[in-house]
């Protein structure tokens, strides 16, 4: 550790004001802010103290996922045996999920992080850890067999267009995962959709009669309510879909560590899952066709909406600010995002869109959550001065 | 009652006047600089929308659309004044408009001050011009669905002005890049909150 400290302090008067790298500032701040605590502190004014930086968020929120990646790597294998109809043992499983998905996390850090570093330098900011967790989550929301060269354009989209052209982290209007996922959506549909993307190896290779490697949407959506897997199955996991969302019991422990520790909004997570459930009761009283009588609880275990809910509604940037803003922000989202999924045959699924919606309308709720507040308060101050 | 409320729905979300078609962009992008404003432009082109349309509709159906001055008597059946829809249609909107204007500047004169030139503007936004062509183009049947429809655009075109706005003065302190400051962040805004709207593209009602 000393012989780091020494190093980099040796060649930092090269990266500072009149040094040869001066360009290069800010990546090497970058890089020293990521080894050592900074000494630099504010001078003057009030500043408040608090052991919750950004780095400690975001270092949390990528511990959350971790279960929902493990366990990803696990179906990726997994459900690439069973196509094969062969049988493996646990390691080999983990192992060829692992050559799966790595190779992914790997493009989508890469991409970003280069993109983040060249900005950062190039507006001579500091770099900040944003893109970590954003990084983490693009992977996750892509099916298994996504062409790598396409993760980098759409990464690349979401941190140019979505963050970057917004002014960087804390300032995005749009998360950027789902714009990454949205853009792969509607530029290369074919690459996301249908039954053969959510399977390691079945747009190239022949699977065994009788897998099919369908997601339980798409039974849902071709009215093969029979097909669905049992209740069980959508908990645990064992079902083709994006990487990170197929395990509901993962999602549970990110989430429980996401409340803990205070970083996502249970009131979001929570009126999301009352708005997903109203919404398919509500659909199970009209019942016009077989996909409206699916039971609410089959209906939120299917595809991504949980994932969705407690990852990225709650992502604190793009989500409401204000905290009754915050469960009308939520509710919608379960609302439009059950809407979506049953009304559109376009798209099998709703979460992604139902909550770039919400995004769109997040400040104008928070808005109006002050506005009405404020008439509130001015009312009763007018009350207490008439009295 | 249900076809009704499909073409309401319609008009709200899936086929937006801004979101889908880009109409109204001017205004649009000019005005939503703070929520208030924008709110008030929304409602006027709402307002603007519920008039013009149904009274545009009228004219469609007794004077221009082919065989519609039938009921002048029936020599005149094969009369077609279709040609004349253009000028039509746009003398009725920019006449609504002025008494939209007064009563704007009498009743909110803060209001009538802060839209400025883009209330007599109204007269040339794209979207009420708009409104009426597709509601020419549909062929709507009655006068009902005319106004369901003028209804809908209007709420539509209200919603994206007010996001908008909110989204703009959440963003007035964000660093960004310096050329893209103003229009520029606004026009990449306008295109990302279409694609969020592109969730209710092919819904069928």
């Amino acid at each position: 550790m000393k012989a780091i400290r020494n190093y980099l302090d040796k060649i930092k008067p090269q990266f500072q004001k009149g040094g040869k790298y001066e360009k290069f500032h800010s990546t090497f701040d970058a890089f020293e802010t990521f080894l050592f605590v900074p000494d630099r502190v504010t001078h003057t004014g009030s500043h408040i103290r608090d052991a919750l930086d950004m780095k400690r968020t975001m270092t949390m929120v990528i511990i959350a996922l971790i279960p929902t990646l493990l366990f990803g790597i696990w179906n990726a294998g997994y459900q690439f045996y069973l196509s094969q109809g062969q049988e493996a043992g646990f390691w080999t499983i983990v192992w060829e999920g692992f050559l799966r998905v790595l190779p992914i996390i790997v493009v989508s850090y890469v991409t970003g992080l280069a993109i983040e570093f060249a900005f950062a330098q190039a507006r001579g900011h500091e770099v900040n850890e944003g893109f970590l967790v954003s990084g983490m989550l693009i992977p996750l929301v892509m099916p298994v067999n996504i062409p790598l060269w396409m993760v980098a354009v759409a990464t690349a989209f979401a941190v140019i267009i979505g963050k970057e052209a917004f002014g960087g982290t804390g300032m995005n209007v749009f998360n950027p995962a789902l714009l990454a996922r949205a853009f792969i959506f509607f530029a290369y549909p074919g690459d996301i959709t249908g039954d053969k993307v959510w399977v390691a190896g079945l747009t190239t290779g022949q699977a065994v009669d009788g897998f099919s490697g369908a997601t339980p949407l798409a039974h849902a959506a071709a009215y093969q309510i029979d097909q669905i897997p049992p209740l069980h199955d959508l908990f645990l996991g064992f079902i083709p879909g994006s990487i990170g969302e197929t395990s509901k019991l993962a999602i549970f422990i990110g989430a429980a560590i996401l409340i803990i520790t205070g970083i996502g909004s249970w009131k979001i997570m929570f009126s999301a899952l009352l708005g997903g459930l109203t919404m398919s009761y509500i659909f199970n009283l009209v019942g016009a066709n077989p996909y409206m009588e699916i039971p609410p609880l089959t209906q939120i275990m299917m595809g991504s909406f949980l994932f969705g809910i407690v990852y990225m509604a709650t992502d604190p940037v793009s989500a409401a600010q204000t905290e009754k803003g915050k469960y009308i922000y939520g509710f919608l989202i379960g609302l439009f995002s059950i809407m979506i999924r049953v009304f559109n045959p376009a798209y099998p699924e709703g979460t992604m869109l139902a909550i770039l919606l919400m995004n769109t309308f997040a400040p104008l709720i928070d808005h109006y959550v002050v506005e009405a507040n404020i008439s509130k308060r001015m009312k009763r101050s007018a009350k207490l001065t008439n009295a | 009652m249900t076809h009704l409320f499909d073409i309401f729905v319609r008009s709200i979300f899936i086929e937006n006047m801004i979101f889908a078609y880009f109409l109204g962009m001017c205004s649009y992008l000019a005005v939503s600089k703070t929520v208030k404003t924008s709110v008030g432009l929304g409602i006027a082109v709402t307002f603007v929308l519920l008039i013009t349309v149904p009274v545009n509709w009228l004219l469609e159906n007794y004077i221009l659309k082919p065989g519609a001055l039938v009921w002048l008597g029936s020599d005149m059946a094969d009369i077609d004044l279709s040609y004349l829809s253009f000028i039509m249609f746009i003398a009725v909107i920019a006449a609504i408009v002025q008494l939209v204007e007064m009563v704007v500047e009498k009743f909110s004169p803060a209001l009538y001050n802060a839209l400025g030139i883009f209330l007599p503007l109204i007269a040339v936004n794209c979207a009420i011009l708009g409104a009426s062509l597709f509601m020419q183009e549909r062929d709507y049947h009655s006068i009902g669905e005319a106004t369901v429809f003028a209804i809908g655009s209007g709420i539509g075109w209200f919603l994206a002005i007010a996001s908008l706005a909110a989204i703009r003065e959440k963003i007035t302190y964000s660093n960004i890049p310096a050329p893209l400051r103003g229009l520029g962040i606004t026009f990449i805004l306008t295109g990302l909150m279409a694609i969020a709207f592109m969730s209710f593209m092919g819904i069928k009602i």
